[in-house]
C-alpha cells in the first residue's frame, strides 16, 4: 500500500555511518544499528535545559541529559540515575552522591560541581530562565532571585542580586553535595527527575552560545546535528553508564508543521512514531483502520477539572458546587464524546501516582440526579449557570456536553461560553475575570500526590487561580511537607484530600489516554506517562 | 525608463515604512500573553518575562519599540527569536524553498493554463472549449486545502505514488505541492487567456496578418499571443507574489519547511520579531513583483511607455 522512502535510505546511511562500531548484547532480532525518525515541534527556546520547560525543547533534551533521578515509564516512579543515594534524616538537609566515572559527551567528568553550577546558573534572577522558579524550595533562592517589585510588566526591574550562588547548596567533593531547603519538602526528591534540575558541563558556563548551538549532555543520547526548521539529529553515546541504554542507534527529531501531516507519514510508514495523534485520525476511531496493530495507547499524568471562581457567586456556594458535580455524568460522556479514552475522575489525586486511593471523592463525583437536585435546592441559588473554555484546543465538543447534562438534570439553565484562544483565556483566569466555573487541565511537573494538591488547592498557591481557601487543608499539607519519610508524608496528604473533599473546590471530571502511533518498523514502542516515547524500550526489527 | 524605475523604488519607502509600522503594531497589539506557552503548559517566571520583554523593548512606548527595530532593520539586523535564533538566517534558510516552489507552481500555471486558455479560446464552442471550462469551473470552485488532502490521501497513502510530505525540499519533490498550489490559479490563467485570445481573434490587427498571408502558427504564437498576454501577466506577477506568502496551507499539508510555515507558526506561537521580518521581505518582494510586471508590460506592447 505505502512506500517507505526517507527511512530505509536513512538506514543505509547510519550502517555506513557506523562502520565497524560492534553492536552488544543485540536483542534476538533486533537491529541495534538502526535509525529511527519521530515527530517533534520547533524547540522554542535555546536547547538548556534549565530554560526549557516547553514540550518540543524537552524531547530534545530528555535523551540528552540524565539527571539526579529519572522516572520510571511503568509507573513514574522516581529511580536513582546518577544519584547514588539521596539521605535526609529531616526532609530539610538532603545529602546526595553522584555515581563516579560518568562523563559528559565532550569527555569531561560529571561531578557534584556540574549539578551545583548548573542549578546556581538557572536559579540566578538576571538569567531570566524559564525553570528558575523549580528551585525556589532551596535555601537561598531569595537572594539570588529578588522579586520585581511590580510584577513583570511594571517600569521597574528586579534589584540586582547580591550573591550569585544559592547558599542551601554546597560542593562536599567530587561526588557528593548537600542540598539545604529553606522550609522542611519531604518530596523534594521526587521534583530533582525533572529536565531543569540537569547537570551542565564546563563548556556550558565557558561559551554558552556555542553550547546553544551544540549542547553537550551526559544522557544516552549525544548531539549529532541540528537544521532550524526541519530536524535534530542525536545518536547513541556508546560511554554512557546508566542502565537505560537505548537498543538502536541515532534518533531524528523531525519538525513538523502539523500533526496532521505527520500522521499522513505515520500511516506511510515514513515516520516512525508521534506520541499525539490528530483531531483528525482521532475523530470517529478512523486511527483504528488507519494503524491497526501500530496504535499505541498509555494513560498519561493529566486531568481535567472544572474550576470554580470564590471570587464570584453564586460559584463561592458550596451546595452549588457538589450539586453541579453530582449532575455530571461523566460515564456517558466519556463513552459517547471521548469514545472511551477519557476515565472519569474520582478524587483530585491521579491515579498513576504513588499513594493514590480510589474513591476520595466520594458521592460527590458519581452522577446522582436525586442528591444531585436535593443540593441544588438547599444552595437556594436558581439563576443561569456558565461554563467558560477556550475552544482551539478541542474542548467545545466535551464542554457543551456537561453544561446540557447540568441542565436536564438540575432543570436550571446551563450553558457553555468560548473563548477563542487559550492565551486569552489563561490572561483572564490569571486576572481572577471569570464569569462563570471554567475549564481546568493539570499535568504534573514531577510525579507525586503533593503536585496535585498543593500548587493547586493551598491558599495563595501559584496555580490555585479560583482563590480557594481553607485553613485545616493548609495545615495538614504543611504537615505533610515536613513529613520525614515518603510513606508518612503519602498519608497525610490523602488525609489533606479528604478534607478538601467535601468543598469541591474543583469538579474532577477524567484523567486522559494518550493515543499515539508507531511504524511497522518498532517492534516496541511505549508511551510514558509524560506523553513522550519511551526511548529504552524502543526496538527495531 | 530610468526615471520611472528609481520613482517606483522611491515610493517603496513610505509603503515600505507604512506596511512595517502596521505590521509592528498588530503583532505586538495581539490580545493575550506574547509569551504564553513559551514555557509548557504553565505560566512563565516573572524572571523570564521581565528577561523577554527587555530582550524585545516591550516596556518603551510603541513609537520608540518600533524606531528601534528599524534602526536595527535599516543596519540589516532582523533580530532575534525568543529560541535566540538569527530570524535572518531563518528567512535565508526557508526563502529559497518557497521561491522554488512558487516557481514550481508558477511553470505549472503558465504553462498549462496558457496552453488550455489558447485551445479553447481558439475553437470557440468547441468540444475542448467545453472540457476546458467544465474542468476550470470544477478547479475554481475546490479550495486549495481539499485538494491538497486529496491529492496526499490519494497519491500518498492509497497509491503510494509520492512519498505524503516533501522529505526534502528538491524541485523534484515539489512538483506535486506546486501542482496543488497552482491548481486554483492555473484555472484563472486559463480562464483569463481564453477570453482574451478569443476578443482578440477578430482584431484588424489579426486579419491583416492573415491577409499577408502568414502563417497560422506564426499569427497565433507572435501576434495574437503577445497582445493577449498582458492581462495574464498582471495575474502571473501578482500570483508569484502571492505564492510566496500564501502558501501557507499547501506548505502545512505537504510539510514544506518554506515561509508559510515559518509566518504560520511564528503567529501562532506570538514571536513579533520573526512575524515582523518575514512579512517585510515578504512586502518588499510583492512590490518588486507589481514594478517588474509593469515594466513587462512595456516590453510586451511598445505602445505602453514610462516617460
Amino acid at each position: 500500500m505505502s512506500r517507505a522512502r526517507l527511512v530505509p535510505a536513512a538506514v543505509a546511511v547510519a550502517v555506513v555511518a557506523a562502520g565497524c562500531g560492534g553492536a552488544e548484547e543485540a536483542p534476538a532480532g533486533s537491529n541495534t544499528d538502526a535509525a529511527i525518525t519521530i515527530f517533534n515541534t520547533e524547540p522554542e527556546n535555546p536547547l538548556v535545559p534549565g530554560n526549557t520547560t516547553e514540550v518540543g525543547g524537552s524531547r530534545v533534551l530528555d535523551p540528552l541529559f540524565t539527571g539526579l533521578v529519572e522516572y520510571r515509564a511503568e509507573d513514574a516512579q522516581p529511580v536513582n540515575a546518577m544519584a547514588e543515594s539521596i539521605e535526609t534524616t529531616d526532609s530539610k538537609v538532603f545529602t546526595v552522591k553522584i555515581k563516579q566515572g560518568w562523563t559528559f559527551h565532550d569527555g569531561t567528568p560529571v561531578t557534584a560541581k556540574s549539578f551545583v553550577d548548573a542549578w546556581n546558573w538557572t536559579a540566578y534572577g538576571p538569567n531570566g530562565t524559564q525553570g528558575a522558579s523549580f528551585f525556589s524550595q532551596i535555601e537561598g533562592y531569595d537572594e539570588v532571585h529578588p522579586k520585581d517589585p511590580d510584577g513583570a510588566d511594571g517600569p521597574q526591574e528586579a534589584p540586582t542580586p547580591t550573591v550569585q550562588e544559592m547558599s542551601g547548596l554546597k560542593v562536599d567533593g567530587d561526588h557528593q553535595f548537600t542540598i539545604t531547603l529553606s522550609e522542611p519538602f519531604s518530596v523534594f526528591p521526587v521534583t530533582i527527575g525533572y529536565e531543569v534540575f540537569a547537570p551542565l558541563p564546563e563548556a556550558f558556563f565557558k561559551d554558552r552560545k556555542a553550547f546553544e548551538d551544540s549542547p553537550i549532555g551526559n544522557g544516552p543520547f549525544k548531539f549529532v546535528s541540528r537544521a532550524v526548521g526541519t530536524d535534530i539529529k542525536l545518536t547513541r553515546y556508546d560511554d554512557y553508564k546508566g542502565d537505560d541504554k537505548p537498543k538502536f542507534k541515532d534518533l531524528t527529531l523531525k519538525v513538523y508543521q502539523s500533526r496532521e501531516s505527520a500522521y499522513a507519514d505515520l500511516v506511510a510508514n515514513n515516520l516512525d512514531f508521534i506520541e499525539e495523534l490528530p483531531p483528525n485520525a482521532l475523530a470517529g476511531k478512523k486511527y483504528e483502520t488507519d494503524l491497526g496493530d501500530r496504535v499505541v495507547q498509555r494513560e498519561t499524568l493529566n486531568m481535567q477539572t472544572i474550576a470554580m471562581p470564590f471570587y464570584l457567586p453564586p460559584y463561592d456556594n458550596v451546595d452549588l458546587r457538589r450539586a453541579i458535580s453530582m449532575a455530571i455524568n461523566r460515564e456517558e460522556i466519556t463513552q459517547r464524546i471521548f469514545e472511551g479514552t477519557r476515565k472519569p475522575a474520582d478524587g483530585w489525586v491521579h491515579p498513576l501516582m504513588k499513594g493514590y486511593q480510589p474513591g476520595q471523592c466520594g458521592d460527590y463525583c458519581a452522577f446522582n440526579p436525586e442528591k444531585a437536585k436535593e443540593s441544588f435546592a438547599k444552595s437556594g441559588y436558581t439563576g443561569e449557570i456558565l461554563l467558560l473554555s477556550n475552544t482551539d484546543g478541542g474542548h467545545q465538543e466535551w464542554a457543551e456536553a456537561v453544561a446540557n447534562s447540568i441542565k436536564n438534570t438540575l432543570g436550571v439553565e446551563a450553558r457553555f461560553v468560548p473563548s477563542t484562544s487559550f492565551g486569552e483565556f489563561r490572561q483572564k483566569v490569571n486576572a481572577h475575570e471569570m464569569t462563570g466555573m471554567y475549564r481546568a487541565g493539570w499535568i504534573a511537573d514531577y510525579p507525586s500526590i503533593e503536585n496535585w494538591l498543593t500548587p493547586l488547592y493551598r491558599t495563595g498557591a501559584s496555580s490555585n487561580d479560583g482563590l480557594y481557601s481553607n485553613p485545616a487543608f493548609d495545615a495538614k499539607l504543611a504537615e505533610a511537607d515536613k513529613a520525614p519519610g515518603e510513606e508518612e508524608a503519602i498519608g497525610l496528604y490523602l488525609e489533606a484530600e479528604r478534607i478538601m473533599a467535601p468543598d469541591m473546590p474543583t469538579i474532577p471530571l477524567w484523567t486522559q489516554f494518550t493515543i499515539g502511533g508507531k511504524s511497522d518498523r518498532l517492534k516496541v514502542a511505549n508511551l510514558d506517562p509524560f506523553r513522550a516515547l519511551d526511548l529504552e524500550t524502543v526496538e527495531v526489527a | 525608463m530610468g526615471r520611472y524605475v528609481l520613482r517606483r523604488l522611491l515610493q517603496m519607502v513610505p509603503v515600505f515604512l507604512g506596511t512595517t509600522f502596521l505590521i509592528y503594531v498588530m503583532v505586538w497589539a495581539v490580545p493575550g500573553d506574547p509569551f504564553e506557552g513559551k514555557c509548557g503548559e504553565r505560566d512563565c517566571p516573572e524572571s523570564y518575562v521581565s528577561a523577554m520583554r527587555e530582550r524585545f523593548n516591550l516596556d518603551d512606548p510603541l513609537l520608540v519599540q518600533y524606531a528601534k527595530y528599524l534602526g536595527n532593520l535599516v543596519q540589516g539586523d532582523f533580530g532575534l527569536t525568543s529560541s535566540g535564533l538569527q530570524v535572518a538566517d531563518r528567512i535565508a534558510a526557508t526563502f529559497p524553498v518557497t521561491l522554488k516552489l512558487a516557481l514550481v507552481a508558477l511553470v505549472v500555471e503558465a504553462v498549462i493554463g496558457i496552453t488550455a486558455g489558447v485551445v479553447s479560446g481558439l475553437r470557440n464552442r468547441g468540444f475542448l472549449d467545453s472540457l476546458v471550462l467544465v474542468s476550470t469551473l470544477f478547479l475554481i470552485s475546490i479550495p486549495v486545502f481539499v485538494t491538497g488532502y486529496v491529492v496526499q490521501l490519494v497519491f500518498g497513502l492509497q497509491l503510494g505514488w509520492i512519498s505524503p510530505t516533501v522529505t526534502s525540499p528538491t524541485i523534484g519533490n515539489l512538483i506535486v505541492p506546486g501542482f496543488v498550489l497552482a491548481s486554483l490559479s492555473m484555472a484563472y490563467v486559463a480562464r483569463l487567456s481564453r477570453a482574451s485570445i478569443s476578443e482578440n481573434r477578430r482584431a484588424d490587427y489579426v486579419r491583416t496578418a492573415l491577409a499577408k498571408g502568414l502563417p497560422q502558427r506564426r499569427v497565433v504564437g507572435v501576434h495574437l499571443l503577445r497582445n493577449s498576454l498582458i492581462p495574464v501577466i498582471t495575474f502571473l506577477g501578482t500570483d508569484l507574489g502571492a505564492f510566496l506568502g500564501g502558501a501557507i496551507v499547501t506548505e502545512g499539508i505537504f510539510n514544506v519547511p518554506g515561509v508559510g510555515g515559518l509566518v504560520f507558526r511564528s503567529i501562532l506561537t506570538k514571536d513579533g520579531a520573526m512575524v515582523t521580518g518575514v512579512v517585510t521581505v515578504l512586502v518588499l518582494v510583492y512590490l518588486l513583483m507589481t514594478l517588474l510586471v509593469d515594466l513587462l508590460y512595456a516590453v510586451l506592447d511598445p505602445r505602453i511607455r514610462y516617460d
